[in-house]
């Protein structure tokens, strides 16, 4: 299991920090914008990424939180990413073990979604969402969702969505 | 409502004792710090008392004693750090299994009122006092004036749940007048639908009064009252209009009391708190 986690994390780590270059062919490529606040106590956002069938079944995509507090602390705030706590989070076998990787600050940050990675290919086809959901310890919280098909097809793409407060630009190319 | 002082003291002591089914303007509440928690065996505190204001302590705090926790595998645990103050009983607990806990109390039988002969109103059992169903015999006078014996029920319960919510805590005890969820109590969101059944004596209670308060009374000049019966077979919508902490009281009645008892009465209180979108 550790190992398995250890490779996903890599893979994520290396898409994020070498750019769009280095993308795995059939992935789609998520760059997600975490606005500057210009606030007195800043922390960085808890961000969940996940995909959403109109039964509200959901498909872990990515969690970013703080993963090396000591004693897990970070995982006392999970619940406050409520959405996804209610869809993904709660539930006991813990699907986004090995999916996750540390908070960030703002700016901009790729996320490369593995359209061969077992857990997203076995998924039936149709109509989804993409939902991004931050939320921001003495901040506010905020979900955007994007419309999109599964698997997805060339021609839908380049998407992208704005969010108005915790999030900012979200752009998402298939590659 | 204009209720003399002493009167007014002599109701919420028997509120606050022995949980008696008064009818009152105060409400009982035990309402925790959060509802749904993460991370590994999280903490809950929890507020417990009497009042007019939603959630205001001001009036009086609820007893420990008789209250009962239940973990999501059945069992029944401590709480820690209760404390009693002038408005509020505290107490604490930690959510060290995963699943729905359920905090609360419930108490219930035979409930008789009369009138001695110097026209002096008395109860049984007394302020504070749990009784017997055994005892009425000898502790209630048969041929007393205005005599009234009920069976009746009362439960204040709220519900916490440390990740995946589940449901073992509401296996009901056929006991009084109890929830059973269709919508579970921890997972409520503004704008959806909740169907909850209700159960009296372990059988569908049809035609209960249930009343919805949003907390935070203070603050508005409404009390926005939701109110609701269950249909034939003991079930009720509620559509959530915000999110917030919300007080259901439930009252049910029925003539169906076996002897000496003439009516039977089941009381049920609960705190919901409902989570935006």
């Amino acid at each position: 299991m550790k190992s398995k986690i250890f490779l996903r994390l890599s893979l994520v780590y290396s898409l994020a920090f070498g750019g769009f270059s280095y993308a795995a062919d059939n992935s789609l490529s998520v760059e997600i914008e975490i606005p500057r606040m210009n606030v007195a106590e800043y922390h960085k956002p808890y961000v969940a990424v996940w995909l959403e069938d109109s039964n509200r079944r959901a498909t872990q995509v990515a969690l970013w939180y703080d993963l090396d507090m000591k004693d897990n602390e970070g995982k006392k705030w999970l619940k406050d990413i409520r959405q996804w706590w209610r869809r993904v989070g709660r539930k006991a076998e813990q699907p986004f073990d090995g999916l996750t990787s540390a908070t960030k600050g703002p700016g901009k940050h790729r996320l490369s979604i593995d359209l061969d990675a077992k857990h997203l290919s076995s998924i039936p086809s149709g109509d989804y969402q993409l939902r991004i959901e931050a939320s921001r310890e003495v901040g506010g919280k905020e979900v955007i969702n994007i419309p999109l098909f599964w698997p997805p097809k060339a021609s839908d793409y380049p998407k992208s969505a704005k969010g108005s407060s915790e999030l900012g630009n979200v752009n998402i190319q298939l590659n | 409502m204009k209720i003399s002082r002493p009167f007014k003291v002599l109701i919420s002591m028997g509120m606050l004792i022995g949980l008696s089914f008064n009818a009152s303007a105060h409400r009982a509440w035990i309402v925790p710090s959060s509802t749904n928690l993460s991370g590994d065996a999280p903490w809950v505190t929890f507020d417990a008392a009497v009042s007019n204001s939603l959630f205001v302590p001001e009036h009086v705090p609820l007893r420990v004693k008789g209250l009962k926790v239940t973990d999501p595998n059945g069992n029944l645990i401590d709480v820690e750090n209760a404390h009693t103050g002038k408005y509020r009983t505290t107490f604490d607990l930690n959510l060290v299994t995963e699943g729905t806990y359920k905090i609360g109390y419930a108490s219930g039988g035979l409930r008789a009122s009369w009138k001695d002969k110097e026209g002096n109103r008395k109860r049984w059992p007394g302020r504070g006092q749990t009784a017997n169903d055994a005892d009425f015999a000898t502790a209630v006078p048969q041929n007393a004036d205005e005599l009234q014996v009920s069976q009746s029920y009362r439960t204040l319960e709220t519900f916490v749940t440390a990740g995946e919510p589940s449901n073992k805590v509401f296996n009901p005890s056929n006991s009084g007048l109890e929830l059973v969820p269709v919508t579970h109590p921890n997972d409520l969101f503004v704008g959806e639908t909740a169907k909850f059944q209700f159960i009296f004596q372990g059988k569908p209670a049809v035609g209960v009064k249930l009343a919805f308060v949003k907390g935070n009374t203070r603050y508005r000049n409404e009390q926005n009252q939701i109110d609701l019966v269950t249909d034939k077979k003991g079930y009720v919508n509620v559509t959530w209009p915000e999110a917030g902490m919300y007080l259901l009281e439930a009252e049910f009645e029925d003539e169906l009391a076996q002897a000496p008892a003439t009516k039977r009465t089941g009381s049920y209180g609960a705190t919901f708190s409902v989570l935006p979108e």
